[in-house]
């Protein structure tokens, strides 16, 4: 590049666009195909061992994106009594970009009558400097389960977290059923790391459950301990949230929570 | 000119000394028990709901400091069923939930109409306070205030909005007057003096009548209530 | 809209029940998370950005006009522990049975058909201000300012903290509670025509799980 250009500064790069497609419908034959398996850029997907009539994701972190200003997405549709569970991997790590520019990681989960879908990332880490928002968003119909994880940590050992914000919404049949907002790190807002924010964990984390049969037997509010509770949400499903030192402790606890409410 | 009109006064469903309840029936009457701490109110509450209950249909809101504590001393007791006991927290500061914010306190004997009703009685206690603490006459119809012979024979002579005001003052513990060294007659000329025509129970529920004048001035306000 | 209305409104003394919530300081106090006015400071700004957030833009949108119905619903949504949930709850109806009394209105009354056992607290907070006339924005500090005021109030009881200093703390939060007041103010403008998803909905995984915990105390001075 000349040093000449005078009037205006170059734009910095555009940052990368990537979207990784899954499409889940039933086969017919008690299993569940993916007539649609398409991953781009640093979203690689691959189909792992069916469970039963459940069929298998792995995405694939063929780099350690996102970095500031990349806007990656996820999209899993599962049709009418389709079964798919996705996982990851390896860890996200969010990067900071060149620009200082933040980044940004969609996921959209659709769910149609009585389809099953677990979601279940590996950690998403934010690395000092960087500056991600994902937008996760479930869309159900009444009859439909969703497993979903969602872990934080705050930093590599011993480093500064970057800024994440992290907003959640599940809608079940049209109505929202979950909707929350975490904002971590330098960028966020005053307090966050404070007695009425995260009291300096470095990791957390959640597991939601939605699952009609909860409408007939919701599972009872309790406390594991001081820094995580089980909270039945209003409709049927389950939330436990959970604050930790460091990303295997959380990990343990969500699993027993899995073990517990999900399948 | 007919000025009780619904235009006039709007506000009138949601009075919370309005006799009537939302769907038009007659409420249960509501009577607070105030005193300093250690007086006696949950043991004179206690000593009512035996001698009333099978005449009456009753329920207790207690106002603990510690929430619970009082609501507990009467579920042990077994004094009513436990559906018909509820305790309303108080924020460190029983005297705003029975006088200066008494919402919680409504919502309380509502929901215990609402769900074991309908009663005859409410007996709404508060947690134990200083001389000054009132019920507002947006919760109860009627209040008792309880001191006791061991706190000192000159709280009547002290007056406070509790001894002067109250419907009732009882005075209890009068057997321990004597180990005390408590003079009854002075008392009674004290309250007199602050309370003009205002009733007074001496009262010991170790021995003698036990609540039984307490219990006697409730059954008259029930049955004026019915009336009213 | 009227300065002196606002002031009634957001009195502390309003009588809507209040006095008897904590906001969760009183579970922050007994784990020794607020011990003096600095951490009480970083509590009230910490809550005031995300559980703040979350009821002034509720309270704002409710303030517009929006549906109470699908905005409850969003407060829901927003309140993943069933323990905030019913504290909202109660404190809805008890300011509702308040604000009924003080401000006459069929919106209120509507609303309160709706939710014979209360509506989520912001919402009927925004509902009321409506019915007294006013607007979005004033509904929106109203909803910031009981979201850190609570909290402050409830320390100087439970730790006898310096009244002076906990005045101080939310002084000085001035600034931030009018950002706050105008951001959610802004939001509810937008759900008018996206709907209630467009509202934030910051929350705090901290006082979710502590609301819990201090919900199976046996023994305590607030219900919440």
């Amino acid at each position: 590049m000349t040093p000449a250009a005078p009037a205006t500064t170059p734009a910095p790069p555009a940052g990368l666009r990537a979207t990784a497609r899954i499409g889940a419908v039933r086969d017919g034959r008690g299993g569940t195909a993916l007539p649609l398996l398409a991953g781009e850029g640093p979203l690689a997907l691959r189909r792992t061992r069916d469970e039963g009539a459940e069929a298998g994701v792995m995405l694939v972190g063929a780099m350690s994106a996102p970095l500031g200003g990349d806007h990656l997405t996820v999209e899993a549709d599962a049709g009418p009594g389709a079964r798919l569970a996705m996982r990851s991997a390896a860890a996200t790590l969010a990067l900071p970009g060149r620009g200082g520019e933040p980044a940004r990681y969609d996921v959209r989960l659709s769910l149609a009558e009585d389809a099953q879908v677990r979601w279940l990332p590996e950690q998403l880490v934010s690395v000092r400097g960087s500056d991600l928002r994902v937008r996760t968003r479930a869309e159900l119909a009444p009859t439909a389960r969703l497993m979903l994880r969602e872990e934080q940590v705050l930093g590599r050992t011993g480093e500064a977290p970057g800024t994440l914000r992290a907003r959640l919404t599940v809608i079940r049949g049209g109505r929202p059923l979950l909707d929350q907002e975490l904002s971590c790190g330098p960028g966020a807002p005053g307090g966050w790391d404070g007695p009425a924010g995260i009291a300096g964990h470095r990791a957390l984390g959640q597991l939601l459950v939605v699952d009609p049969r909860f409408d007939a037997d919701p599972p009872a509010a309790r406390v594991l301990g001081e820094f995580a509770a089980v909270t039945p949400l209003a409709g049927p499903a389950v939330l436990v949230t959970a604050l930790a030192p460091d990303a295997l402790r959380l990990r343990e606890l969500l699993d027993e929570a899995a073990r517990a409410y999900g399948w | 000119m007919h000025l009780d009109h619904d235009v006039t006064y709007p506000q009138r469903h949601t009075h919370s000394a309005d006799p009537h309840r939302a769907d038009g029936t007659r409420r249960a009457l509501r009577i607070g028990l105030g005193g300093p701490v250690g007086s006696g109110k949950t043991a004179t509450v206690a000593a009512l709901c035996r001698a009333l209950r099978a005449e009456l249909s009753m329920a207790v809101v207690t106002n603990d400091i510690y929430t619970r504590e009082d609501a507990e001393f009467l579920l042990r007791e077994a004094v009513l069923p436990p559906e018909r006991i509820s305790a309303v927290e108080t924020g460190a500061c029983p005297h705003t939930a029975i006088r200066d914010d008494i919402s919680a306190n409504l919502e309380a004997v509502e929901e215990l109409e609402d769900s074991v009703g309908p009663l005859d009685l409410i007996l709404v206690e508060s947690g134990g306070d200083n001389l000054t603490a009132t019920f507002s006459r947006g919760l109860v119809d009627a209040q008792i205030f309880v001191i006791d012979v061991a706190g000192g024979d000159d709280i009547p002579r002290k007056g406070g909005p509790g001894v002067t005001t109250a419907d009732l003052l009882v005075v209890n513990k009068t057997d321990l007057a004597p180990h005390v060294g408590s003079d009854l007659e002075r008392m009674a000329r004290d309250a007199a003096a602050q309370r003009g025509e205002l009733p007074v129970a001496f009262q010991s529920l170790r021995g003698g009548e036990g609540v039984a004048p307490v219990a006697a001035w409730v059954r008259e306000r029930i049955a004026a209530w019915v009336v009213r | 809209m009227s300065l002196a209305t606002l002031l009634v409104l957001a009195d502390g003394r309003f009588p809507a029940g209040g006095h008897a919530h904590s906001g969760g300081a009183e579970a922050a106090c007994k784990a020794g998370r607020i011990h003096d006015a600095a951490t009480l400071a970083d509590f009230c700004r910490g809550r005031l950005h995300t559980a703040g957030v979350t009821a002034a833009a509720l309270a704002a949108a409710a303030a517009l006009g929006l549906d109470p119905v699908e905005l409850d619903a969003a407060a829901d949504a927003r309140t993943p522990s069933p323990a905030l949930r019913a504290a909202a709850r109660r404190l809805g109806r008890q300011l509702m049975r308040a604000a009924r009394a003080t401000w006459p209105d069929p919106g209120l009354d509507a609303l309160a058909a709706a939710f014979p056992r209360g509506a989520h607290q912001p919402v009927v907070l925004g509902t009321a201000a409506r019915a007294a006339g006013l607007g979005a924005l004033d509904a929106a500090h109203v909803a910031a300012y009981e979201s850190v005021s609570g909290p402050a109030t409830a320390t100087v009881r439970l730790l006898g903290l310096d009244p002076f200093e906990a005045s101080g703390v939310l002084a000085r939060l001035a600034p931030e509670l009018d950002g706050v007041a105008a951001g959610a103010a802004e939001a509810a403008l937008l759900a008018r025509t996206e709907g209630p998803d467009a509202l934030p909905a910051p929350s705090s995984p901290l006082l979710e799980i502590a609301a819990q915990v201090h919900a199976d105390w046996p023994v305590r001075l607030f219900a919440s």
